[in-house]
């Protein structure tokens, strides 16, 4: 036997860091609606595989509340055992000897006071409210939107019919084949096998491939008339489902154009005009009408609710948050809001040669950031007070901005803008952070024993989140707080008066998907509380799935343009796949919608 | 049209068609569990594997379509290893107790583990306790279930009601009562379709044999039994009887050599319903107060839809109570007092191909022949229902097709060819426009007037949406509607409902093809059996000499003697009811 030897990974090591590779990424592609008993019944199993079984408390504690995890799912747990539970996992987070231990009780013990209720109802015997989610991305959408059915009707290229069967839960799929979040990916139950199917990307493809599709026919004409405010994806998708079912929706937008933020936030590199408008388009086409540059205050919206049978406010949140730091009245101090703004109306600043500093982390910072850059300025500086991985853009927004050569300055919190002597921004002071202690899941950024540093600029952006301007509403007794109006999950604000709400006014600012959902539930609320139940119908029938899944296959990302060249122009950014990249990627589409309990459960119902 | 190539035999087949379908065009089997045609294609039990060439895994030949060129095979050794091998594991979840099982004979998971020769028992079964109120009508033996999901679509897509649902998820779910919505009685109509598409024992209807032998061998008990009309298409199907041999007679004297005391028929009382509901329904027209149409009432499945679903307009149900109530009302009143004994000694016996009717015969508010003087306190109108799948285990004790034919027992033994086709959907409505024709017109019409009531046997049973005809009586329009299926029916009443159709009477049956597809019926599984029984009443309605409830003698007797007159005082104590009122 040697003194020392060097030590291979064995077939069995790399064969166990591989399951948890897998692990990993199958956590990622978890199910939702699982009974969240099992899951933690599961992962207390899994912290006491990894458990040297030297201390007392990780050990045996573990193993007792694993074990009376397992009972309760079963049905089988006696009375008091949730007490037990966390009486166990008190001891383990206190007085276990290493993390293995102490972590794994800190998490359970987070998971178990969250799933109270839950344990309690299984030992009580009522059974278990877990509901399965049947397929994942329609799930994972906000929307509900038929994913496996349009990726389906893309591989047989039908792309019209893949664009309706979109449009029967979401009006926007040009824009959403653009710019949508994508939350259905998240959930891809392809991540299990390699990473989750491209979706949006598949969208594109259906969307360049099917050219107009003109809107469906809708319901015969019931009379009823319903007031919508704001022209924004909450507004339209309202608007365009209620004139479907028979309704005359009326749009009021204040402003000069319709599409709200998708007009007047997101920038037309990500989404040029003809895909909104192409989507608008259809939506006016079944009869929907707008009136623009319209603002509602309080006396117009009372006779709007005089004048129609419901009314959906759908304001959106325009207004800026301040900075709150010296200086921030001075001349070149702009919000992101009112950049944006003006670029949705082609009306674009000179920013030509300028110093250009953005606040925020965002994606909003970040559309600010490559905008300041395509309006010709000399540098753009991205300033961020926590670290790159907290940011709340999407990474490839971050990297993207980067590759255009803007600059990321994280762990760092604005102070003061400093003015020249015309009371022009000359430089913004920031303050170095440190990441410290986690707080809601990411490091609070905490004054670092570094000196101030002063960037130099002639232009800040502050892109730190969006208001509501509800007050006219709120003068005339709709319920608001801090500006969001107080919606119930069924877009219901006054059920007395059909006043409903939904979308960024009510949830605050969120994503365009979240104001589809909203814009859709008030629709089939509002058509509800009219005395009606149209059911709009879901008549495109999708191709069968076929058994033919390929293995571990890459994704298809989509391509952009060069940083080099698309850094100085507004012109669409990202490419499309091409017809044997969109058959590969669609191929890898597991057709949630047939296996597993999508065949059982997941019916294509109208709502 | 898709051509593949199924164990090396080319086949053709329409676009859609799938991979189980193909290979039957072959002759080739391929065995099932959890498949359910059309109703439940979901591919859970695994046991329909195939092999397809260039596909990596195992198929699902249930829920699968036939690709152009595709090649597949049924009977490899990888195929037959995992059939096998997931039955074993259903096997082991599964309290396999064939001998006492109701099931047995008709168990698909019986047949299939005998189909794939599985002969080794299983060590150690690890099967769900039963808990279930053992007094329900229905019971769910949760030992037996092996999560096929059939009851579930079954009520969800055919009977529209949800009962059940898939509770939980992971190795702890299971089938179950959908939640929140509280007990079975709370939102089950007791058709028992998901009895009749179980695969196995995990559902049945409440044996209640034991007592019919109770009150059989009490010597103070005279036993008196009734026998719907459906019964007679289907009491030969499990018993071994061809159809020849099952005929009318032979049914009469089986249950006679159970040594009870009279068979009836419930076909007299069928008559007298027609003869009350027509009256009503002539009533109903002229002093019409609602858009709504009369709806019939003798199926308690539908009375109870009604109840749950559309309490509003329960007061749109006849009130004429159901052949299987008139009936016992009749044998304990009428009857008694010709026989000259004392009511309260008379064990009714029903025998229907219904489930529902264990519950209907237990609603308190039915119990009218307690109140005729001098009064008998706590007695029921019908003392006890056995489905026909009951029947048919009670006559196993009996060569039946030794039997010699008989009559029904008199005087409440005689039926019409009206009141034969009850038992299948709209036999009532046809009955009732024939008597109420007569009633109106004063003349018989052609039997055969109102045959659009009929079901169309080229529709799976459940897909025949409603029937809808418009007739001239005496120059005055009626507007009628049949249904069945409880799906069916709440379309029907929605459209009633929205005013997008408008009708004077319709019939409802809660099970698709009314009571010869019933929830009590002998059950062949996967196979739909309303069609051919509506086809052998249809031919007893035919060749009946007497096609017209008014002119059953017995019932013309029964009102000179007893009643008066349809809707008489004495016949709205004894044949009437206000539904509003049954207790759920």
């Amino acid at each position: 036997m040697s003194r020392l030897q060097v030590i291979h990974d064995s077939a069995m090591t790399s064969a166990i860091k591989q399951l948890y590779e897998d692990s990993v990424r199958r956590s990622k592609a978890a199910p939702a609606g699982n009974c969240p008993v099992g899951q933690c019944a599961a992962y207390a199993w899994q912290c006491l595989s990894q458990t040297c079984g030297k201390c007392v408390p990780c050990r045996v504690g573990l193993t007792r509340v694993a074990q009376m995890l397992d009972a309760i799912e079963a049905g089988t747990a006696k009375p008091g055992c949730v007490g037990e539970i966390e009486r166990l996992l008190n001891t383990a987070a206190d007085s276990a000897d290493c993390a293995i231990g102490y972590a794994a009780a800190d998490a359970l013990r987070g998971a178990v006071k969250a799933i109270r209720a839950e344990l309690e109802a299984h030992v009580a015997g009522g059974g278990c409210t877990a509901e399965f989610e049947a397929v994942p991305c329609m799930g994972g959408c906000p929307a509900h939107v038929d994913i496996p059915g349009y990726i389906a009707l893309t591989r047989a290229g039908r792309y019209a019919d893949a664009v309706r069967v979109i449009r029967q839960d979401n009006p926007f799929p040009a824009a959403c084949a653009l710019i949508c979040e994508h939350p259905c990916e998240a959930v891809c139950r392809r991540g299990m096998i390699d990473s989750p199917v491209n979706i949006r990307g598949i969208k594109r493809s259906a969307i360049e491939g099917a050219g107009v599709v003109p809107p469906p026919e809708c319901l015969p004409r019931t009379g009823k008339k319903v007031a919508v405010i704001g022209g924004g994806p909450s507004g339209l998708t309202a608007a365009y489902f209620l004139q479907r079912m028979g309704h005359q929706a009326d749009v009021f937008e204040q402003r000069a154009q319709l599409g709200g933020m998708m007009r007047y936030g997101i920038p037309r590199y990500r989404l040029p005009n003809a895909y909104l408008d192409a989507d608008i388009q259809a939506i006016l086409d079944t009869g929907v009408t707008a009136k623009l540059n319209c603002s509602v205050d309080g006396a117009a919206f009372n006779q709007l609710k005089a004048d129609y049978d419901a009314v959906y406010i759908a304001i959106g949140a325009h207004a800026a948050n301040s900075l709150g730091i010296e200086g921030e009245n001075a001349e070149g101090v702009l919000s992101a809001v009112e950049l944006l703004r003006a670029m949705g109306d082609n009306d674009k600043p000179d920013f030509a040669g300028k110093r250009v500093v953005i606040v925020g982390g965002g994606n909003v910072a970040m559309d600010c950031t490559r905008t300041a850059m395509r309006l010709g300025a000399k540098t753009v500086t991205c300033v961020y007070r926590r670290r790159k991985e907290d940011m709340t853009a999407l990474v490839e927004e971050v990297d993207g901005a980067i590759a255009e050569t803007c600059e990321l300055m994280t762990m760092m919190a604005p102070v003061r803008i400093e003015t020249d002597a015309e009371g022009k921004v000359a430089a913004l002071i920031v303050q170095p952070q440190i990441p410290g202690a986690y707080d809601r899941g990411r490091p609070k950024p905490v004054r670092a024993e570094r000196d101030e540093v002063r960037v130099e600029c002639d232009i800040v952006v502050a892109a730190i989140g969006q208001a509501i301007d509800s007050e006219a509403f709120a003068a005339e007794g709709i319920p608001t707080r801090r500006g969001r109006i107080q919606a119930k999950d069924s877009c219901a604000v006054d059920e007395g008066a059909l006043v409903f709400s939904g979308g960024d006014c009510a949830s605050g600012p969120s994503t365009v998907i979240r104001a589809v959902e909203a814009g859709k539930t008030a629709a089939a609320n509002i058509d509800e509380a009219l005395g009606f139940c149209h059911k709009l119908p879901r008549d495109v029938e999708i191709p069968w799935a076929a058994n033919r899944v390929p293995g571990p296959t890459g994704r298809v990302d989509l391509p952009e343009r060069p940083a080099a060249e698309r850094k100085d122009d507004f012109t669409l950014m990202e490419g499309c796949m091409t017809h044997q990249e969109m058959l590969q990627e669609c191929s890898r589409c597991l057709r949630c919608d047939h296996h597993g309990m999508g065949s059982v459960k997941g019916g294509r119902e109208s709502w | 049209m898709v051509k593949l190539i199924i164990n090396q035999r080319p086949v053709e087949v329409a676009e859609g068609t799938t991979l189980l379908d193909a290979a039957a065009q072959l002759g080739i089997r391929i065995p099932t569990l959890c498949y359910l045609k059309d109703i439940n294609e979901v591919g859970a039990c695994r046991v329909c594997l195939v092999e397809v060439e260039g596909v990596d895994r195992l198929v699902a030949a249930c829920n699968n379509v036939c690709e152009e060129g595709m090649v597949v095979r049924t009977d490899t050794a990888r195929v037959r290893a995992a059939r096998r091998a997931n039955v074993e594991l259903i096997l082991s979840q599964h309290h396999t107790a064939c001998t006492t099982c109701v099931r047995d004979g008709s168990c698909r998971l019986q047949a299939v583990a005998r189909e794939l020769n599985v002969t080794n028992p299983v060590d150690e079964v690890d099967a769900r306790p039963l808990k279930w109120d053992a007094g329900l009508p229905l019971i769910r033996d949760d030992s037996k279930c092996v999560q096929c999901f059939r009851c579930v679509n079954e009520c969800d897509k055919v009977q529209d009601l949800r009962v059940w649902d898939i509770l939980g998820t992971g190795r702890h779910s299971r089938v179950g009562l959908a939640q929140g919505r509280g007990s079975l009685t709370d939102m089950c109509s007791l058709c028992g379709q998901c009895i009749t598409h179980c695969p196995t024992g995990a559902l049945s209807a409440r044996d209640d044999t034991d007592r019919f032998y109770e009150a059989l061998y009490d010597p103070e008990k005279i036993t008196v039994v009734q026998v719907a009309p459906a019964v007679r298409s289907a009491y030969g199907e499990s018993i071994g009887l061809t159809p020849e041999q099952a005929t009318e007679g032979r049914m009469a004297a089986a249950i006679k050599a159970l040594g009870v005391d009279y068979v009836f028929d419930t076909n007299f009382s069928a008559d007298l319903t027609i003869m009350e509901e027509g009256s009503e329904l002539l009533e109903y027209l002229k002093n019409r107060k609602s858009s709504y149409p009369m709806f019939t009432s003798c199926c308690p499945g539908w009375v109870r839809f009604m109840k749950l679903r559309y309490p509003d307009m329960v007061t749109q149900l006849s009130t004429a109570k159901s052949p299987q109530q008139m009936f016992g009302a009749v044998t304990k009143s009428y009857f008694a007092q010709k026989i000259g004994v004392d009511p309260s000694k008379i064990f009714s016996v029903s025998i229907m191909p219904c489930s529902a009717k264990k519950y209907e015969c237990d609603v308190p508010e039915l119990n009218d022949a307690a109140h005729v003087e001098p009064g008998y306190p706590g007695m029921k109108d019908v003392d006890l229902v056995l489905t026909t799948r009951e029947l048919s285990r009670l006559l196993r004790q009996i060569d039946v097709a030794a039997l010699d034919e008989m009559p029904f027992d008199s005087p409440l033994g005689s039926g019409t060819g009206a009141a034969v086709i009850f038992g299948r959907t709209g036999g009532v409505m046809e009955a009732a426009l024939r008597s109420a024709y007569y009633m109106v017109v004063g003349k018989n019409p052609d039997p055969e007037t109102f045959c659009a009531m009929r079901a169309d046997h080229s529709l799976p049973v459940y897909a025949d949406a409603w029937r809808e005809a418009e007739y001239d009586v005496a120059g005055t329009k009626v507007r009628v509607a049949v249904a069945s299926g409880l799906g069916n029916a709440g379309r029907l009443i929605d459209a009633i409902r929205r005013g997008d159709v408008q009708y004077d009477f319709v019939e409802i049956m809660a099970c698709p093809g009314g009571c010869a597809g019933g929830g009590g019926q002998p059950i062949h599984d996967g196979v739909e059996m309303a069609a051919g029984r509506a086809d052998i009443l249809d031919a007893l309605d035919v060749n009946n000499p007497i096609r017209y409830s008014h002119e059953n003698p017995d019932v013309v007797a029964l009102y000179k003697e007893y009643m008066e007159k349809p809707l008489s005082e004495k016949a709205h104590h004894l044949l009437h009811t206000n539904q509003v009122d049954w207790t759920l």
